[in-house]
């Protein structure tokens, strides 16, 4: 898994990846309660928006943490966008994306630099 | 930028780590460990208690020493009938300027204590307060004086069905308070009483009181408050998505010098008599905006789950603008998204769909009647 400094992580399993918000990012933004996905087939750019999700406290922006192109969105975040609070790297992903250009990747963080990134915010 | 102050309980807050944000000069709490949505929950089932010790309190006085000298001085500024205030009743009110824009929203009480019935208590809103207290001291008449308390007194409110119940084992009278008045009472606390100015109100559209003490006195009663286990504090978080539920205006937000009260919705808070243009600052305005409807501040029923925020611009279903949404966000107790904004006539009818244009995207929404969630006032049995 890596990690953003906006607080994306993204997993990588043969040419596609799965992209969601850090448990960090989780916690920063309280309780979820809507996330704007985008469509099947959307192209992304490396730091382009993605997603938007709302906490009872404000919208914030989600970024794709590599180019590529939407494969399929969480539709289950629609009926239970606290699903994002409750497991953030695992059933609160937000898409999957066929990555353009997986070279993208190496400019990311991994577990333990993100986790050190974190401890310094 | 000016350090922050800080309200007596500051510390407090901040050992129960509680998220601080500055917040009209102050850092206040704006959430707690249990979160926005939770508190807010809470609220409506148990009790939350709020520090609002941010706010302004003020003593209105003639130096005279009669009721009337003072009442009639501040009705000068106000819409609301003061005057004939009753000993102990509480009255919501506005400030206006010379155009009826709305400088500040309050709370009003003639104090309920004999020897002391001639004195109005005034609660100000934080951001407000400086300007507020130097629009009294230009526009009091000679003899009318506003003394300010808040280097002496905090301010808490006690929120939710459970509220009475807690706040009444310390003295069973504050029960028989119906809500919008108010008294002085002894607090029996376990380690000696203390004097408190309790009244029966709030800004959560539940059943509660705001309590006013000495700063000592409070840290004592905030610190037996919270051995209660029905009892939570509450932050700012909270406390913005519990009055917007209720439908209740936020200075800033919704209302503003821009804003006259007949079209944020508030004409219940114009007594029949204060209606025909004269008598107070900015009456005409009052009077003149009853007559040329032009636009109304309304609840806002978004169709989907996306919310809307304030600023988020309001269509009518053919793409003209015909508003802006003023406060809007997720409604915990709703279970969905809930806004109030300005709806130029004829689109502010209940019932009415409108368009919110949501980061570019036309979400449908109803115009529907204020509050979003039924308030529980107690108001006598």
């Amino acid at each position: 898994m890596h990690f953003t400094k906006d607080h994306e992580w993204i997993k990588i399993d043969g040419d596609t990846a799965t992209v969601g918000i850090s448990d960090y990012a989780a916690k920063a933004l309280g309780d979820v309660v809507f996330v704007e996905l985008p469509q099947v087939g959307d192209a992304v750019d490396q730091g382009g928006e993605i997603a938007v999700v709302e906490s009872v406290k404000a919208a914030s922006e989600v970024y794709a943490p590599v180019a590529g192109e939407v494969t399929a969105v969480n539709d289950a975040l629609e009926g239970a966008p606290e699903t994002v609070n409750a497991g953030p790297t695992g059933d609160g992903w937000f898409i999957k994306m066929k990555v353009a250009d997986a070279s993208q990747l190496d400019a990311l963080m991994d577990e333990a630099a993100y986790k050190e990134y974190c401890e310094g915010l | 930028m000016a350090e922050l102050k800080k309200t007596t309980l500051h510390g407090l807050h901040t050992a129960l780590g509680a998220k601080m944000v500055p917040f009209a000069g102050y850092d206040m709490p704006v959430q707690y460990p249990l979160g926005v949505m939770k508190e807010h929950l809470h609220t409506r089932e148990h009790a939350g208690l709020f520090d609002v010790s941010h706010m302004g309190q003020v003593f209105i006085e003639a130096d005279d020493g009669t009721w009337e000298t003072a009442a009639k001085a501040l009705e000068a500024l106000v819409p609301a009938s003061i005057v004939d205030l009753e000993p102990g009743q509480q009255r919501y009110t506005q400030l206006l300027d010379d155009n009826g824009g709305i400088l500040d929203d309050l709370m009003v009480s003639r104090i309920n204590m004999p020897g002391h019935d001639h004195l109005l208590y005034l609660v100000v809103n934080a951001g407000c307060k400086d300007a507020d207290y130097a629009h009294l001291d230009t526009h009091l008449p000679d003899g009318v004086r506003a003394k300010v308390k808040d280097d002496v007194l905090s301010l808490v409110a006690l929120q939710g069905p459970k509220a009475v119940e807690i706040v009444g084992a310390l003295n069973p009278l504050i029960r028989k308070l119906t809500f919008m008045t108010h008294g002085e009472f002894e607090l029996n606390l376990p380690d000696g009483p203390i004097y408190a100015h309790i009244s029966r109100s709030g800004y959560t559209g539940e059943d509660g009181v705001e309590i006013s003490a000495k700063h000592d006195d409070m840290v004592r009663l905030v610190g037996h408050l919270l051995e209660h286990d029905a009892v939570e504090m509450i932050g700012l978080g909270a406390r913005d998505s519990l009055r917007l539920e209720a439908g209740l205006c936020l200075y800033g937000n919704d209302i503003d010098t821009t804003t006259s009260p007949i079209e944020a919705g508030l004409i219940w808070s114009v007594q029949k008599h204060r209606r025909g243009g004269e008598g107070y600052k900015g009456a005409a305005r009052v009077a003149g905006d009853l007559k040329t409807k032009t636009r109304r501040l309304v609840g806002l029923k978004p169709e989907g789950r996306a919310p809307a925020r304030a600023h988020t611009e309001i269509q009518s279903l053919d793409g003209v603008k015909i508003g802006e949404v003023t406060s809007g966000g997720f409604g915990p107790s709703v279970g969905g998204p809930v806004a109030m904004g300005y709806v130029d006539v004829p689109h502010n009818k209940t019932g009415s769909t409108v368009n919110l244009i949501i980061r570019g995207k036309a979400q449908p929404a109803t115009v529907v009647k204020l509050p979003f969630v039924p308030n529980r006032y107690y108001r006598g049995v």
